[in-house]
């Protein structure tokens, strides 16, 4: 089937829209398979916390505290 | 207190962000220096003080951007380079292409995001990358420059620029797993 991708293929689709945006067939093959993954959206949970804790780290926000949490979801595809 | 002291104050947390980029003493060494005389040669420039550390980066990225330029034949990316990045998607997947052992549930880690011990492990695990692969990573995770001007700087084709950055992104995921997340659900 042309959408269906293994775990795999869909973490390395999840790494790679850190930094560019993906294809349409792409993102709908990625939302396919996430929505019937066990393993997977933990996956892509571990990544947007990785780019809050990069984001927080080159905003300093650990010696000045508070704007810590404000926002857990900015845009994967934020460049 | 006068400027000088105030410099002085932040010339470690600067010297830090240095090293990391530049995987270089000597040159993370020149960059904040000539942070501290660019920002004592026009005082005038910077207001508040609140922002006294935001205006010191400010400069430092640019003095370290002049840097990774000189140095560009110094700094170019080993596209060859053999850097156990396949071990690592051997260990994580099976033949199959599922997860050999299913992603650990980091939570909801808003409190120990705004906690120093956490910034500590983050930054160690960013010096463990491999030089040419944590300064990709860091011109795009700290220095915040686009696509293209990384590709650039470092002589690099997009192709290998987001072959870097994976790599990076895996290896920095591990080591959080394993150093932070991992431990933290055992105790």
């Amino acid at each position: 089937m042309i959408l269906r991708r293994t775990c795999k293929e869909v973490a390395a689709l999840l790494v790679a829209r850190e930094d560019r945006a993906l294809p349409m067939v792409e993102r709908v093959a990625l939302r396919l398979h996430l929505a019937a993954c066990q393993a997977c959206p933990n996956f892509e949970h571990q990544l947007s916390v990785m780019r809050q804790a990069l984001r927080l780290w080159r905003e300093d926000a650990n010696e000045n505290p508070s704007p810590a949490a404000k926002s857990s979801t900015n845009s994967p595809d934020r460049r | 207190m006068n400027l000088e002291s105030q410099l002085a104050q932040h010339q470690a947390y600067l010297l830090r962000f240095a090293r990391l980029q530049l995987r270089n003493d000597a040159w993370a060494e020149d960059a904040v220096s000539e942070t501290m005389l660019a920002a004592l040669s026009k005082p005038q420039s910077f207001d508040s003080r609140s922002q006294l550390k935001t205006w010191l980066v400010g400069i430092l990225k640019h003095k370290v951007i002049d840097i990774l330029r000189q140095r560009q034949r110094e700094v170019s990316v080993d596209q060859d380079e053999g850097d156990g990045s396949e071990e690592l998607d051997a260990l994580m997947f099976k033949a199959d292409g599922h997860f050999a052992a299913q992603p650990a549930d980091w939570g909801n880690p808003e409190q120990e995001l705004s906690s120093r011990q956490f910034f500590t492990v983050l930054e160690a695990c960013a010096e463990k990358l491999p030089p040419a692969m944590g300064r990709v990573f860091l011109m795009r995770e700290w220095l915040e420059l686009p696509s293209e001007d990384i590709c650039k700087e470092l002589q690099l084709t997009p192709t290998n620029l987001y072959v870097q950055l994976h790599r990076a992104r895996l290896r920095l995921r591990e080591c959080l797993e394993l150093n932070w997340f991992g431990n933290r659900a055992a105790t």
